[in-house]
């Protein structure tokens, strides 16, 4: 699927939800499930600093795909960590780099990659694109 | 039972019949800033309706009426302090203002190679890093006072940190993340046996309870304005003319100076030395209505009713399973910080958010606490005059939720 195929997708997902709470619950068990990132790469080279909850975001190149594992200290950062990672991993670095990310809005969780909001994910798809760059150059 | 009409002083403050995320708005985030009664949003567009001039200088009749009205401000604050003398009283941008000018100018008269500045374990980093700063300049030594596993002082250690070397001691009233108060009046006499002059930063006291600058015999004492239903952008140094007088002045500019000439110039007098430029003047006025709006409720009766609150608050809380307290200190004031077990601070403070309670979460500038107590950051609930038992209730079950869809 393209990115925007899986926007949509998520969209479609998230509009079954009548409240913000059951919205929250199932990003918190995002968050539960996403899998841990490989504990050699929760490394402080890896670590991408909010102001209150921490991101470990770790990429593996698989041809002209970009695969990302992450994780973070915060559950509901986890969840949206999650969301992202279904959205950009397995893509090509070029799609990665052209993304935009509507989906978030959509959904109705903009405030949360608000660049004022000290969780960390703004800086996180920031270096999902700066990583997605790096291949692309390679090649 | 005390006589605190909160009914009154909850109609005083527009903003808390707001909602949020379509509930009531339960503000208790006043550490970080307080709200702001009627008559000072008032007494602000007042200023800029029939007022607005500039300070000190213009010897037209508005000119006139800002500066009388700006030094009213001026002479409130020093009855709100007891302070001895009206130009003890330096207007300031806020709390980092005063720590930061005392830091530079004492620091530039007095503080040298191998000299010592003791500050304490529960500092805010604004009142770590400007001495930081100061003793990387000079070659300084700085030197903590440690805390307990409660939040309290070591005034053990404190003591034996004192010396002939030490220049200064700059320490918290009341810890704005543990709210621990903290034992001024014995800090500032064993410093005193060593003619150690002492700052207190007062930022999160101010508010809570009646301040005598006299009494406590402090010799710097800085808070801003925004935290005691003011403006945001004016805060107050006090500081002991007897070294106000010794220190050069902060910045240069128009207002500090007696005299300027290419060759040399001359510093204007107490308090105007430490005030140069133009200065905020709507916010100095209008701090001088909220000092009126503190009076008129009384101190001593905010303080009885936030203690009786901050108190139905931590026994409430403590019902919570695996609820932390960090910070218990046998003499608090407004603050309860906590952690559920096995829940970040962020995410009880988004739960929260969404059930329009409004706390703060993370580190609240205090780092090299939260490295102390080992965690990254705390849920921080701050009370102020006009929060109630029923908001309390809220905030508790709320907690009580964010708890139960976290883990």
């Amino acid at each position: 699927m393209t990115i925007n195929e899986i926007q949509d997708e998520l969209i479609e997902d998230f509009s079954f939800f009548e409240d913000w709470m059951a919205k929250y619950e199932y990003i918190i068990q995002l968050g539960k499930e996403l899998p841990l990132i490989d504990e050699a790469y929760k490394t402080d080279n890896l670590l991408i600093k909010g102001c209150q909850s921490r991101v470990w975001l770790h990429a593996d190149y698989a041809g002209d795909r970009v695969v990302f594992t992450a994780d973070s200290d915060a559950i509901i950062t986890k969840g949206l960590v999650s969301l992202m990672i279904k959205v950009l991993s397995g893509q090509s670095a070029q799609d990665i780099m052209q993304a935009d990310l509507y989906f978030i809005d959509a959904i109705g969780l903009k405030e949360h990659l608000s660049p004022t909001r000290a969780n960390g994910l703004v800086s996180m798809v920031k270096q999902m694109k700066l990583y997605a760059m790096a291949l692309n150059a390679k090649h | 039972m005390i006589h605190y009409d909160i009914h009154n002083i909850r109609s005083d403050f527009p903003i808390l019949k707001a909602k949020v995320n379509g509930h009531p708005l339960v503000y208790l985030d006043n550490g970080a800033t307080t709200q702001k009664p009627l008559a000072v949003i008032n007494a602000i567009t007042d200023y800029y309706t029939h007022i607005n001039s500039n300070v000190h200088r213009g010897v037209h009749h508005l000119s006139q009426l800002a500066t009388d009205a700006y030094e009213v401000t001026r002479r409130k604050l020093k009855e709100f302090l007891n302070a001895a003398y009206e130009h003890e009283v330096i207007l300031t941008n806020g709390t980092t203002h005063g720590i930061n000018l005392v830091a530079s100018c004492y620091g530039e008269q007095f503080v040298n190679e191998d000299d010592e500045i003791v500050i304490s374990a529960m500092e805010h980093h604004s009142n770590i890093v400007p001495w930081q700063m100061l003793c990387e300049k000079r070659g300084a030594k700085l030197k903590v006072i440690p805390i307990n596993d409660r939040g309290e002082l070591d005034m053990d250690v404190y003591r034996s940190l004192l010396n002939d070397r030490v220049k200064m001691v700059s320490v918290t009233y009341v810890s704005n993340t543990l709210g621990t108060v903290n034992p001024i009046k014995e800090i500032v006499s064993l410093a005193h046996e060593f003619d150690i002059p002492v700052l207190i930063d007062g930022a999160q006291a101010i508010q809570h309870m009646q301040i005598d600058v006299q009494a406590l015999d402090v010799d710097f004492f800085a808070f801003s304005g925004h935290k005691m239903y003011g403006p945001t952008g004016v805060g107050v140094l006090y500081g002991k003319e007897k070294w106000l007088d010794k220190m050069p002045p902060y910045q240069g500019g128009g207002d500090m100076i007696k005299e300027v000439t290419f060759a040399k110039t001359t510093y204007n007098e107490l308090p105007f030395k430490f005030e140069a430029g133009t200065p905020n003047i709507e916010a100095g006025i209008c701090l001088g209505t909220a000092i009126d709006y503190i009076n008129t409720v009384g101190l001593s009766n905010i303080a009885l009713y936030e203690a009786e609150l901050l108190n139905y608050a931590t026994n409430l809380l403590a019902d919570i399973e695996g609820i932390r307290f960090i910070g218990e200190a046998k003499e608090k004031c407004s603050v309860i910080s906590f952690l559920i077990e096995g829940v970040h601070p962020y995410d009880v403070g988004v739960i929260l958010d969404k059930l329009g309670v409004a706390v703060r979460t993370g580190h609240h500038c205090t780092q090299p606490l939260m490295d102390r107590f080992g965690i990254p950051g705390t849920v921080r609930a701050s009370i102020a005059m006009y929060n109630t038992r029923d908001e309390i209730d809220v905030f508790a079950s709320a907690v009580t939720k964010a708890a139960s869809m976290l883990l």
